[in-house]
């Protein structure tokens, strides 16, 4: 994991070494003042009997004005290329990770989840970033100053340093068994509280239900049981926590108070002069202070270890579809086979998502995709532009196996219209220019014709010029898609595949656009997913999708005759069940 | 030219925004306070005791090196056999002082986990308890998200200053003016030395944050520009790659990244030197000391000795960090009272009024009048105080619903409905139709009083509804809705939702009216199987009997239904449709239709459009009069 991330350092290799290294410099200034401090008292005060060297003390004070320059100087710089290299190191992490996204397949998204990668993108980020710093400025100079104080006692004085020496051990070690007890109560306090938030998450979405069965009460009485045995973890986890401060206390005090014994000692019988116990005293805090300073970067690593394997994860996810070594970059024409295609999401799972599917389309044919949920038509329609590769068989575009062509050529010549479509922020002819970059503003309008967008695009005041939110929160369902269908248009593909692209348009104007396809897109290859019946009827052939299985395939009138399933489905919809609105869900 | 400059603009404005502006910060500040501390009076008490004996204990600790030095080492040097008992006592003594003080750290901490804990307890039930309360307004207007907001990020930032910013800023206040006494004590010279230095300290600070401020709102701008990025990419990312735009989506992507890492680095260049600033102004501040420290000493000014100087050289060295910190507590304090207000604000928003005082009863008849019953009879009543006589009637329930002339607005002043008048005779099915906004669920939100109407009135068997208490009003009309949703819990648990004493056996029987059942059995753990995050696992349509198989468990004679769109596949479509017409069966019901056959079987259709009735009758009725109905109807076959 931590090989993958390092990797993104690149450019900033350089601030990355310079960083720890200014920083322990400081330390090294730093740690060397109080040294100067004791011989301004031992030989500045108290020498020249008694009556002070002040020449001496001002020699002493200016080469510790220079050392406090230089300490400055080095957590200055320390300072800015700590910032330099965290920042910069972010910025990789995120370029990284959004460069491998955008060369993902579509189950590699899924597998992710579209909230899993946007929180690996920000939060995520942020988490490593600020542990990266904290490693970089803290990790390496807290031990220094520490270890370094304590070689400086040893120095002065090997006796009393060792007192620091257990002191530092027992301390540690205490310590790490608090935080060893904590983190394991703490794990399952924030479960805890997770299920508690979704109580209440669950409880904001479904107020009416609540409400309705006035279940007000019964509700904040299943919370206040939740929170009593959330408040129990919790005093538990923070009870353990709450040694830190005492057992802290009691070493730094124990420690001064056998210091200043055997200190003592030691002066008095002149192994030791009072300026160097001063000294001794001075540096405790370093040794101290810096070793609680450890055990809290030490929390912080772990906390954002999750985050750093969350990216990692990302990183060194490989894409599960490869262009071809020698690809084919040509595409024939519309034509479309299925050759006993078998295919799932999962590669171990039971059962076939669509098994041994046989179907031959010629191009320009128009062909309606009908079925219930689940009975796989996205998943159909997916393997002819490659956004999954078939588990068995194989699909032949043009007739060639999709495999073989380059496919980004692929995709350009078979345009889909999705079932969970999205427009940008922008204008509208921003987001139809997606489509075709160079398009011109006569052949947007052409488009947006065909896909009877225009006369509610010109209705607006700016026209093509109106910008859409982010969401396209400013036009209708029905609106929406409509101008994914001219998006998709503006392509010119071979093959145009509609993914139940017009649920929210209503049914006269799905026949107009229906009706404009058929003159305006001649030569393309159609195809047509969608619930109602109205919508595929008149389309040359109509596929019977059932369970991952073509369960009829011909024209409106043989499957009529035929087909259990398409004759259902036809009078369910046409008689007494037939969809009464004018538009359902749709232009809210 | 003047449109591209606005939203850099409002994107700047934007990024102000974090800096909370609070009316009233002492009044919350206060108000917090004795929400929290004060809930506690004794063992707050004790708390602030110990603050102040421990910060008291340590600065008189570090008093200790000065007696150390001057009364028991200096004496004894050179001395042949030095006494060393007068030093072991004072240690001794010392060492209490040590130990009472971690003891009082101990308590402290202690405490404050019952008081914070205790309080965050206290919090999260109140928050839901009232915002259970909270009418369906609040939540219609609310994003769901900020609500949650409240109970994840609010409450946590109010745990930790009530837990930790407000103890550590008033022993931070408390070391400072104690340690500034014994450093006068020491050195008055000395202590205008300390004072200086700290003076440019803040400065120092201040400069470089007023300096930085510029730079974070910039990162703050060019963060939330490139999330946003990443959030409409990220959401479109299949777009992105049926259009092959992922070369062009990563050349914006750069450049936004750019901009944030050049921004965020300056930023962090900046406040990060604060930090060596004021550590290297600490150590220029023991220089100082020493030299000036030295001279005062080999003068002899005030009687100033080495032990005097080692002190002060360690006190003088600890009161830089609770200096350094208090700004940051104050920080910490003021960031945290934007939360605190949150929830406040969610803890004034008015409950729900209930002004109703009829309610519903069980009944039995007895010489052919009705009276209240202890048991459930099945037969139920309104019952009904008269004031002005002084006497109580009963009005048996049958869901007789009428609306009358009625006006509605979600605001004062853009009215939705207009002159509704609706007649349901007990038993009888009105279907709503019209184009999606015409107001069809909006009546159905009035009827059970989600909302209230501002003209006309509701009578249900003849009572006006604002009469009736709202628990009562509602119990008695069930409600299916599009959107359906479960709780985490077992398929049991759920359907009993409607009724909470329901036995497994009339859990049972409600499902299989609402024809949940042979699917419940053939889930792994049939009745007892969990179900989380809005019943994920479950299709669209199964949710949907469940929720049916729900409201029908709940018995109640009123049912207000809206169908779902065809959205689902077929054969579990049949089965919803068949579930609810058993559901419908002798009941009023009120549905917003999408289906045909519910259409055409109900009693009266509404059609609605833009808040009014334009027409009503029959399915048959309507056809004949060739209006708006006619249209919609042969709208749909034409094609």
């Amino acid at each position: 994991m931590i090989r993958t991330l390092s990797k993104y350092i690149k450019e900033y290799k350089k601030a990355t070494f310079l960083t720890p290294m200014f920083m322990v410099l400081e330390v090294i200034f730093e740690t060397v003042i109080p040294i100067f401090m004791g011989w301004i008292i031992q030989y500045g005060i108290k020498g020249n009997n008694e009556t002070g060297d002040m020449p001496y003390i001002l020699k002493m004070g200016g080469i510790m004005f220079v050392l406090v320059i230089l300490a400055f100087v080095s957590g200055v710089m320390g300072a800015v290329f700590g910032s330099i290299s965290s920042c910069g190191f972010a910025k990789n992490l995120r370029k990284g990770m959004y460069e491998r996204i955008q060369a993902f397949s579509f189950s590699n998204i899924d597998k992710f989840s579209t909230s899993g990668l946007i929180t690996r993108l920000t939060t995520d980020v942020t988490n490593v970033q600020n542990a990266f710093q904290m490693i970089l400025r803290m990790a390496f100079r807290a031990p220094v100053s520490m270890i370094f104080a304590l070689v400086m006692t040893y120095v002065i004085c090997p006796e009393v340093a060792n007192i620091y020496l257990v002191a530092v051990i027992l301390l540690s070690i205490a310590l790490a068994l608090i935080m060893l007890a904590a983190k394991k109560y703490f794990t399952q306090v924030f479960e805890k509280y997770d299920e508690l938030n979704e109580t209440v998450e669950e409880n904001v979405n479904a107020i009416r239900v609540v409400k309705a069965f006035v279940r007000e009460d019964y509700e904040s009485n299943e919370l206040k049981i939740a929170a009593g045995k959330i408040y129990k973890m919790f005093v538990k986890a923070e009870n353990a926590v709450i040694l830190n401060a005492p057992v802290m206390q009691i070493t730094i005090f124990s420690t001064m108070l056998l210091i200043a014994w055997f200190g003592a000692h030691l002066v008095v019988s002149s192994r030791l002069d009072e300026s160097q116990l001063i000294v001794l005293f001075t540096y405790s805090m370093n040794i101290l202070g810096n070793l609680m300073m450890v055990s809290f970067i030490f929390v912080m690593i772990t906390l954002s270890q999750a985050s750093a394997k969350r990216i990692a994860e990302v990183l060194s996810e490989d894409s599960d579809l490869k262009n071809p070594e020698n690809p084919i970059r040509e595409i024939k024409d519309g034509s479309v086979e299925f050759k006993d295609v078998s295919f799932s999401y999962k590669k171990d799972s039971a059962k076939p998502v669509l098994s041994h599917i046989n179907l031959s389309i010629k191009s320009g044919e128009t062909i309606g995709i009908i079925g219930g949920t689940g009975s796989a038509k996205s998943s159909l329609v997916n393997l002819i532009n490659r956004l999954y590769d078939v588990n068995e068989g194989s699909v032949l575009v043009g007739g060639v196996d999709v495999r073989e062509y380059d496919m980004t050529s692929l995709r350009e010549s078979v345009s889909v219209v999705l079932q969970k479509n999205v427009l940008f922020s922008g204008t509208i002819l921003d987001n139809l220019r997606w489509g075709n970059m160079g398009a011109t503003e006569e052949e947007c309008i052409r488009a947006c014709k065909t896909a009877c967008a225009h006369d509610f695009i010109m209705s607006f005041p700016d026209g093509y010029n109106t910008k859409l939110e982010q969401g396209a929160t400013n036009v209708s369902g029905g609106q929406k898609q409509r101008l994914c269908i001219a998006r998709a248009l503006l392509k010119k593909p071979k093959i145009i595949i509609f993914d139940d692209s017009t649920s929210a348009v209503d049914t006269a104007t799905d026949a107009k656009i229906r009706a404009a396809l058929k003159s305006d897109a001649k030569d393309m290859t159609k195809f047509i997913i969608a619930q109602r019946i109205s919508s595929v009827m008149d389309a040359d052939r109509i596929i019977v999708m059932e369970d991952g299985e073509v369960n009829g395939f011909g024209t409106h009138e043989e499957l009529l005759q035929n087909n259990m399933i398409y004759k259902e489905v036809y009078e369910s919809q046409t008689g007494a069940n037939a969809d009464f609105d004018e538009a359902k869900g749709g232009e809210a | 030219m003047g449109k591209n400059d606005k939203p850099i603009q409002m994107g700047r404005h934007g990024a102000m925004g974090p800096k909370p502006k609070l009316d009233n910060p002492l009044k919350i500040f206060g108000r917090l306070i004795k929400y929290s501390y004060l809930r506690y009076p004794v063992p707050f008490a004790i708390v602030l005791i110990c603050i102040f004996y421990s910060a008291f204990a340590q600065v008189k600790g570090m008093m200790f090196l000065q007696v150390l030095i001057d009364d028991y080492i200096t004496p004894l040097k050179g001395v042949s056999d030095p006494d060393y008992m007068p030093l072991l006592g004072a240690i001794g003594k010392v060492g209490l002082l040590y130990l009472s003080c971690a003891l009082a750290t101990f308590t402290l901490n202690k405490i404050m986990v019952y008081i914070t804990q205790g309080t965050m307890r206290h919090l999260r039930v109140e928050l839901f308890n009232h915002m259970e309360k909270l009418p369906i307004k609040y939540f219609d207007t609310h994003s769901h998200g900020d609500i949650m907001s409240i109970y994840t990020n609010d409450v946590d930032t109010t745990r930790q200053m009530i837990s930790q910013a407000i103890i550590q800023f008033i022993s931070s206040l408390l070391t400072i003016t104690l340690t500034f006494i014994s450093l006068i004590k020491l050195s008055p010279v000395l202590t205008l030395v300390t004072v200086c230095i700290i003076a440019f300290m803040l400065f120092m600070t201040k400069t470089i944050a007023g300096k930085s401020a510029g730079h974070f709102v910039a990162q703050q701008r060019n963060l939330g520009a490139l999330n946003g990025f990443i959030e409409e990419r990220t959401k479109g990312q299949k777009v992105v790659k049926v259009f092959c735009h992922e070369d062009e989506s990563i050349a914006e992507f750069t450049k936004l990244n750019e901009e944030l890492c050049e921004s965020a680095t300056k930023a962090g260049k900046l406040s990060n030197i604060i930090g060596p600033v004021n550590g290297q102004l600490g150590n220029l501040s023991f220089v100082l000391v020493s030299i000036v420290g030295g001279f005062v000493a080999i003068k002899g000014i005030g009687g100033f000795t080495i032990g005097a100087m080692a002190s002060y050289l360690t006190l003088n060295k600890s009161v830089n960090m609770p200096i350094m910190q208090i700004s940051q507590q104050f920080n910490t304090i003021i960031m945290a009272l934007a939360g605190a207000d949150r929830i406040f604000k969610l803890l004034d928003e008015p409950v729900e009024v209930d002004d109703g005082y009829v309610t519903l009863v069980n009944a039995k008849r007895e010489n052919g009048e009705l009276v209240e019953s202890e048991e459930r009879t099945g037969l139920w009543a309104w019952k009904h105080y008269h004031k002005a006589d002084d006497t109580t009637t009963y009005v048996e329930l049958k869901g007789n619903v009428v609306l009358d002339d009625v006006d509605f607005g979600y605001t004062e002043e853009k009215m939705v409905l207009h002159n509704i008048d609706i007649f349901a005779k007990p038993g009888q099915k009105i279907a709503f139709v019209g184009s999606t906004g015409a107001g069809k669920t909006t009546i159905t939100n009035l009827i059970n009083r989600f909302y209230d109407i501002q003209d006309g009135k509701i009578r249900y068997d003849g009572i006006n509804v604002n009469k009736i208490k709202k628990a009562d009003l509602r119990r008695s009309l069930g409600m299916v809705l599009q959107d359906t949703h479960l709780f985490t819990g077992t398929v049991m648990e759920n359907i009993r939702y409607g009724k909470l004493d329901a036995t497994d056996e009339e859990v049972y029987a409600a499902a299989k009216l609402a024809n949940a059942h042979s699917f419940i059995e053939r889930l792994p753990q049939g009745y007892n199987t969990m179900l989380k995050g809005d019943g994920a696992s479950l299709s669209q349509g199964q949710r949907q009997l469940l929720a049916i198989a729900r409201a029908a468990i709940a018995d109640p004679p009123v049912l207000i239904l809206d169908e779902a769109t065809s959205s689902i596949d077929t054969r579990t479509e049949k089965l919803v449709q068949e579930g609810m017409d058993k559901l419908m069966k002798g009941r009023t019901t009120f549905v917003i239709a999408h289906r045909l056959s519910t259409v055409k079987n109900s009693d009266c259709i509404m059609v609605l459009e833009n808040g009014s009735i334009v027409e009503r009758g029959t399915h048959d009725e309507l056809i004949e009069q060739k209006g708006r109905y006619y249209q919609l109807y042969t709208g749909n076959k034409a094609i």
